[in-house]
């Protein structure tokens, strides 16, 4: 069993604000395939799909609540560029974004010290370019890797490029599952991938793209999410913001559950991050409550959950301004990244 | 708290709605209210104080109805009742939808106010209790709209009774109201004296859309107001929600009365997991099952039976998920369970809990001060412990486990109740399977607390009878349109003084279990012609000829689950043998009635026709897939009453016989007929018939003997699911007021007489032959 910090934790944290908690999380290393656990994976559709529904009406979060949620959401924010146009410039510019993500003053108005967000999530050409915009903030760079997003070029390139991202610098490591492996029910193969894809990451943590919008039903999602876990994968991520249908509550709802089963089984917690729709401050808060009743307020630290996601931080710091102004806010009135 | 210290604890914080427009509205009405009678509000008169159970703070000083309110508030709607009930069907239609749409204009209003005078979250009177209220008057203003097309054949009952229970105040009351008044009658409506607010806010609603005067009264008051109402001689219907023991005495007191009534009461509904169910699913279905409304609903799961091998692992989640539920301010929009509803509903939680044997688990934390009470779980109970079948209503789940689906089904239908049941399971055959034999009025797969307009809801068992919603729903708001004539006493032809007793002796025995069978008593009664001469002998039953009958139709359980198709031929091949011996029993009703050669020919013929008619009937009275706002099926299935007890017309000695037996065999029901008191001997002959057709033992049984003497046994008989009187003996009351021990369905005549030829048969045979189970199916891959 490798037992290993966090990313962030063996990035120097202390230069890291103070505010962002110390975590000693094992490293989940993984365990054989059981395919009768996956095989007894239940997912009621419409149960899900009710409880998803109902949870906005049943949870609210105002006032001062409100804006330290949202401070938190921040921190959890994969702050993400996967463009084909994407430059060293712009990339520059994320990174400065995810060192500030909220202006000094309203920080100062909340009695906050300085956040950043969860880290910068970028492709692999602009890893190094990261790394370096990022040296001293302790904000991990984030590659998507695995030949992003189908996955389906050449097997022995796609470990390669997890090689070279690793090399880079990058300190996780977003891999897309192949989705035929799945749809067909090869479990053992989809384990067998993942399981090469977590030993390529050496020290780096992996999260694996289940790319739900592909998988059909959510029972698959349910499935898949237990098969990767069981490979070693440290945080299970919904979608790579490709597909037709990315990151929806439903879905949510039935990883962090498989997500829950294995902790409660072996012990060790296991990051979710949702990934790509999500960009409105209210949603951020829909997913902090689930992630809060579903798995505990634990699970609500970057070390175990994150947002991918690229608008979401404009609509925050609109938030942020009204909660500390009461004048609703203009995009224009906040930094862009 | 700081953000700093919210940004790293992650809690959660206050979430209050606002209250102010609500209480701005109580002060707007003086803080008192009086009652809603003939369009206006009364003066405010003595009475009692509404309270917020939150917090225990009056809310306002509401009037405490006298019979003088009562009176009045009839008179107002016995003036309006004509008027409206000539209106089109369009014209109420308008009414009705104005309502929708004023519910909708004040939804915040009525949520807040609801959530004030019950302390139910305000999510849910917010996301629930007002959107079903709207729902339930516009898909009633389409029901106003179409009678006219749909239902030319029924007409209103007049004047409706209604008195409402306390735990969904205001969606009870549109559930009473709107069918009623989208039919045509005129309501006489009490809230439940803790949570009167709401509908006098509808009072003034109505107002607003114009609703002519009197159509809907409204008056306030405690169960005294509730006696005054079902006791009222103004009053055509009384309609019920509430609890067991109330609707037995509303039953014991409108016995006999000729007023119509339907009774919606407790449940200890079973809730179970099979081990191939989505766990964690069904888990989260308990929130909504148990801890809705802090388990105060009359359909809650409140019996969770989960499959032994599963069962450690659920009670785990389950015990998990309950300490995530937040309970509190009602008001507060971050809260899953809210107040109960008075100190007095809070103690009696208490007391029952206290008495609890079993594991019971209830989360950490500290209660906030007011009227309230922990979600508990109590484990390892057997059927045998009283909480396991007394209703509790309040959010205490109590639990047992099974191990094979037939031992579910035993478990989840021990009981007196038989409202509702869920069941959890990924496997349709499982689930499909299991639908069916739960001994409940609704039944939802793989969810819970579902309810819509168009799906009817309401018990079997003692948790009442009659559906709301749906176009069954209907049935209990209005009558067929025919009015009847009196019916009286028939006598049987007195012994002569010198009687003709030629012949060898025939003796007519009684058929129970498919076997002839002698009178226990051993006393039997010598039947004779007009002319004098003796036709033979009938046994006079008593109550244990009833028990074996019973008995014999229990065991028959094996009918109910025969196909349509059978029953079919069975009731076509007991028509081709009747017809075989046509002139025989011609002659013998000849013989008994002193009816002509040509009538008795003609009530041979008639019972011929309409055994065919409940043969065509057998696999064609459908059920329906119900327009539900879900993903999934509501399907209404009429499935049989079960054992039938039935009292045959005595002037019509074989067509009334055949009028009570086709219906119920068509539907897979058993029954035990009581033969025409005077005539009985066409029935005796008959049994002859059912031996040469096929028809199982146990499914019919015939007794002879006084209508009189028997009303009371069969009426108060516990295993007898229903029982039908077309006597001209005055039992009607009877068997309503015996009815009450089990609240058997009832179906009599009052006195009246029935046309067996012309008005003998058809769909109100059937749907008295049959209960309305509605079944959700949500689906989704």
């Amino acid at each position: 069993m490798t037992t290993d910090l966090s990313s962030s934790e063996r990035l120097g944290h202390t230069a890291r604000d103070a505010l962002v908690p110390q975590v000693h999380e094992p490293r989940n290393p993984g365990m054989a395939l059981d395919l009768d656990w996956v095989m007894s994976a239940r997912a009621n559709t419409s149960a899900i799909e009710r409880r998803a529904a109902t949870l906005p009406g049943r949870r609210s979060v105002k006032k001062d609540w409100q804006a330290a949620w949202l401070l938190k959401a921040v921190t959890l924010i994969d702050l993400t560029t996967l463009s084909g146009d994407d430059t060293d410039g712009r990339v520059r510019r994320l990174c400065a974004k995810a060192r500030q993500p909220i202006r000094r003053d309203l920080l100062d108005a909340m009695g906050m010290g300085g956040i950043t967000t969860g880290a910068v999530c970028v492709y692999h050409d602009m890893v190094e370019t990261a790394v370096d915009a990022l040296q001293g903030s302790g904000i991990p760079v984030a590659a998507v890797s695995t030949g992003f997003p189908a996955g389906l070029s050449p097997f022995n390139l796609r470990l390669a490029e997890i090689g070279e991202s690793v090399n880079a610098g990058a300190q996780e490591i977003d891999i897309v599952i192949s989705r035929r492996h799945v749809l067909t029910g090869n479990w053992q193969a989809l384990y067998d991938e993942m399981r090469a894809f977590r030993e390529a990451c050496g020290e780096a943590h992996v999260k694996a793209i289940l790319a739900t919008g592909e998988l059909g039903t959510l029972r698959n999602v349910a499935r898949a999410s237990l098969v990767c876990m069981m490979a070693g994968a440290d945080f299970i991520k919904t979608s790579t913001g490709k597909e037709g249908v990315n990151a929806t509550l439903p879905v949510s709802l039935v990883m962090i559950r498989a997500l829950r089963d294995y902790y409660d089984r072996t012990g060790f917690r296991i990051g979710y991050k949702p990934a790509g729709g999500i960009s409105k401050a209210k949603d951020a808060l829909v997913y902090l409550t689930l992630i809060k009743d579903e798995l505990g307020t634990r699970w609500l630290q970057p070390d175990l959950f994150r947002f991918g996601a690229s608008s979401l931080l404009g609509d925050i710091e609109r938030q942020l301004e009204h909660h500390v102004t009461g004048r609703y806010s203009a995009s224009y009135r906040h930094p862009m990244a | 708290m700081t953000v700093r210290e919210i940004f790293d604890s992650m809690d959660y914080g206050p979430a209050p709605e606002g209250a102010a427009e609500a209480l701005a509205w109580l002060v707007d009405g003086g803080d008192r209210f009086g009652h809603f009678i003939g369009g206006a509000m009364t003066e405010p008169g003595d009475g009692f104080e509404a309270k917020n159970p939150a917090t225990g703070e009056v809310l306002a000083t509401l009037t405490q109805g006298r019979q003088a309110d009562v009176d009045a508030a009839v008179a107002a709607a016995r003036k309006a009742q004509g008027k409206w009930a000539k209106l089109p069907g369009n014209a109420r239609a308008r009414y009705l939808y104005a309502l929708a749409r004023l519910v909708q204009k004040h939804s915040r209003l009525f949520a807040v106010l609801e959530t004030l005078d019950n302390g139910k979250p305000i999510r849910e009177s917010r996301d629930i209790d007002v959107p079903l209220v709207a729902r339930h008057f516009y898909y009633h203003a389409g029901m106003a709209q179409l009678i006219d097309s749909e239902m030319p054949d029924r007409a209103p009952l007049g004047v409706c009774g209604q008195i409402i229970p306390w735990n969904f105040p205001l969606l009870m009351l549109a559930w009473k109201v709107a069918p009623a008044i989208a039919m045509g009658n005129t309501v006489v409506l009490k809230p439940a004296e803790y949570t009167s607010l709401t509908a006098l806010l509808f009072a003034q609603i109505c107002q607003e859309a114009g609703l002519p005067k009197g159509v809907v009264n409204i008056v306030t008051g405690d169960g005294a107001v509730g006696e005054m109402i079902v006791g009222h001689d103004g009053i055509d219907k009384i309609a019920f929600t509430g609890s067991t023991d109330v609707g037995r005495i509303i039953r014991k007191a409108t016995a006999g009365t000729g007023k119509a009534l339907t009774l919606e009461l407790g449940g200890k509904s079973p809730y179970i997991v099979f081990d191939d169910a989505d766990i964690d699913s069904a888990v989260e279905g308990l929130v909504d099952a148990i801890w809705f409304n802090a388990g105060q609903v009359c359909c809650a799961g409140s019996r969770l039976i989960v499959q032994e091998g599963i069962a450690e692992q659920f009670h785990e989640k389950l015990r998990r998920r309950m300490d995530g539920l937040r309970i509190g301010d009602p008001l507060d929009k971050c809260i899953d369970v809210g107040a109960v509803v008075d100190p007095v509903q809070l103690a009696q939680i208490r007391d029952k809990v206290a008495s609890a044997t079993g594991e019971v688990y209830q989360p950490p934390g500290e209660l906030p001060a007011g009227c309230y009470f922990k979600s508990t779980l109590i484990t390892g109970l057997s059927p045998s412990d009283p909480l396991m079948q007394e209703e509790i209503f309040g959010p205490v789940l109590v639990g047992t486990t099974f191990r094979t689906p037939d031992e579910a089904v035993a478990l989840a239908n021990n009981t007196r109740y038989g409202l509702a049941a869920t069941l959890w399971s990924e496997n349709l055959n499982l689930a499909l399977d299991i639908a069916p034999k739960l001994a409940a009025g609704v039944v939802w797969v793989n969810a819970t607390n579902l309810f819509d307009a168009a799906a009817g809801f309401g018990g079997v068992r003692e948790s009442g009878f009659g559906r709301e919603g749906g176009w069954e729903g209907l049935l209990a708001y209005t009558r067929p349109k025919t009015g009847a004539k009196a019916l009286a006493k028939i006598e049987a032809v007195a012994a002569p003084e010198a009687g003709n007793a030629s012949g060898l002796d025939r003796t007519a025995k009684m058929y129970v279990g498919g076997k002839q069978a002698r009178p226990d008593g051993g006393y039997s009664r010598a039947i004779w012609s007009k002319g004098g001469d003796l036709l033979g002998h009938a046994g006079i039953a008593n109550r244990k000829d009833i028990r074996n009958a019973v008995e014999a139709a229990r065991g028959a359980s094996g009918w109910a689950k025969t196909t349509g198709h059978l029953r079919a031929q069975i009731l076509y091949y007991i028509a081709e043998n009747l017809e075989a011996r046509a002139e025989e029993f011609a002659a013998r009703l000849a013989s008994m009635t002193g009816m002509g050669g040509k009538a008795a020919g003609a009530e041979v013929a008639a019972s011929v026709s309409r055994l065919f008619s409940y043969g065509a009937w057998a696999d064609k009275f459908d059920g329906a897939v119900k327009s539900v706002p879900l993903r999934g099926l509501a399907v209404a299935v009429n499935e049989p009453v079960g054992v039938i007890g039935a009292f045959a017309a005595d002037e019509a000695p074989l067509l009334g016989l055949v009028s009570v037996i086709g219906p119920a065999m068509a539907m897979g029901n058993r029954c035990v007929v009581v033969a025409s008191e005077p005539y009985p001997l066409a029935a005796t002959d008959f049994y002859q018939v059912l031996d040469t057709s096929d028809v199982p033992g146990g499914v019919v049984n015939i007794l002879t003997g006084s209508h009189a003497e028997l009303a009371a046994q069969m009426s108060g008989h516990m295993d007898i699911d229903a029982v039908w009187s077309f006597s001209s003996s005055d039992i009607s009351g009877v068997i309503e007021r015996e009815a009450a021990g089990n609240l058997k369905r009832t179906w009599v005549n009052h006195g009246r007489a029935r046309d067996w030829v012309a008005d003998g048969e058809g769909r109100a045979f059937l749907q008295a032959a049959t209960e309305v189970k509605t079944v959700w199916v949500p689906y989704g891959e």
